[in-house]
């Protein structure tokens, strides 16, 4: 356990010094959303109907853009070995580093949703489902992510590899938190649906994904 | 007595074999030494040594037992020092010594500074790892063996970069564990002033 606290901590610590990891992805995702009005032009009831799935789309775009680094240091000098040779399963190595990959980018992305929401002139009943869906995908981003970064791990352009190989996998969890947020808007709307299979997910990718991710670690270190 | 042996190893690179029939004991208190020129195959062998490889042929044995085995079990047994010095440039020397104390050391992070001075590193405890020299670096990494109560040392170029001050600290590192009855592997091309056998791998045929 402490060896995991400690991997988390180091990891919070690096992101946290070097500063820019979560302003560049909180900076991203708000300058990226405020292309949309400027694109189809300020129409009020134009931007409502899509302002929520802009945020969800862009958060899943800015998820991605730290992705690249979160193994390559690792890798690259030698920390990874030692990690593979530690008491401490790989599988867990990657739980922690996921876990700190959603602290330092998932969380951020989720404080500066609802100004996102605002540029976006989204309607005020969405914010608490719109709030409640980025909770609920942002965790299964990370894991994604981070089962992702593995798998290219090694490889030449690995960056663009990696987007390629990873945006698929996020349509799921887009399609459920998008049902989330129309569900609980829509007037005699049931949100238990989408809530329960985001959730689901959720937790289906915590028991299958650090598995996948430390084999593919185990692959790239041979 | 605890004994590491090597029977009949082969090694692979990128699915070419760099070497055949590599065989080697090392017992209790000393010190196997690979030589060869580069590309020979010393970082493959330390690899194949600490499981993060398969060896192509070849079985390697911990007292008789073959260690794929009980993984684990070897893993515990064994601390490796690869030609990488695994820092992170933005923690500093202290931090970075304390997390591979928290994360694997066997005696946790209080032991990081003690370790720290053995390579005299005290000075630099603060020093965030980017703006130490190479080595620094090298000493910072070496002082990862003192957190270890591990008795097979897997060593891959110890001693580079270092000068004459911290090679002597490493030697007299080197010596406490042998004569404590632990075991080394250290590939190098730079002579060692210790008594060890040497395992010469062949050029590359």
């Amino acid at each position: 356990m402490s060896a995991f606290l400690a991997l988390l901590r180091r990891d919070l610590v690096m992101s946290y010094r070097q500063g820019i990891d979560a302003w560049v992805v909180v900076l991203f995702f708000l300058a990226a959303g405020i292309l949309f009005p400027f694109a189809i032009g300020p129409e009020p009831n134009a931007l409502m109907r899509i302002s929520t799935g802009v945020v969800l789309s862009m958060a899943a775009l800015a998820a991605l853009l730290s992705l690249d680094r979160l193994y390559q240091g690792d890798f690259d000098d030698g920390s990874l070995d030692l990690m593979a040779l530690s008491p401490l399963p790989l599988e867990l190595a990657a739980l922690a580093k996921a876990l700190a990959h959603w602290l330092s980018t998932g969380l951020p992305l989720l404080i500066a949703a609802p100004l996102l929401a605002l540029m976006l002139n989204a309607p005020t009943e969405s914010y608490g489902p719109m709030l409640a869906a980025l909770a609920l995908a942002t965790p299964a981003l990370s894991l994604l992510g981070g089962l992702g970064a593995a798998l290219t791990l090694g490889s030449r352009r690995g960056g663009i590899l990696l987007t390629l190989l990873i945006l698929p996998l996020y349509v799921p969890v887009l399609i459920f938190a998008a049902g989330l947020i129309s569900r609980s808007t829509l007037l005699e709307g049931d949100p238990t649906g989408p809530l329960l299979l985001l959730g689901g997910l959720d937790l289906g990718l915590l028991a299958i994904t650090p598995w996948a991710t430390a084999a593919a670690l185990r692959q790239a270190l041979r | 007595m605890t004994e590491l042996s090597l029977e009949n190893i082969a090694l692979e690179r990128g699915e070419r074999r760099i070497a055949e029939g590599i065989r080697a004991r090392v017992a209790g208190g000393a010190a196997l030494l690979l030589q060869g020129p580069n590309g020979s195959g010393k970082s493959t062998l330390l690899r194949v040594l600490a499981g993060l490889l398969p060896p192509a042929e070849g079985t390697i044995t911990w007292d008789g037992a073959d260690v794929t085995r009980d993984r684990e079990a070897y893993r515990a047994r064994l601390c490796y020092l690869g030609y990488q010095d695994a820092l992170k440039p933005g923690l500093t020397a202290l931090e970075n010594l304390q997390f591979w104390a928290r994360y694997g050391g066997a005696k946790g992070s209080d032991a990081a500074e003690p370790a720290l001075r053995a390579f005299g590193l005290a000075r630099l405890a603060g020093r965030p790892a980017r703006m130490l020299s190479a080595g620094q670096k090298r000493r910072l990494a070496l002082s990862r063996l003192a957190l270890s109560d591990a008795p097979l040392w897997l060593l891959d170029e110890p001693v580079t970069a270092l000068d004459t001050e911290a090679r002597a600290a490493f030697i007299a590192l080197l010596g406490r564990h042998l004569t404590a009855g632990g075991l080394a592997v250290i590939a190098t091309h730079e002579p060692l002033a210790i008594e060890a056998r040497v395992l010469s791998l062949g050029p590359e045929s």
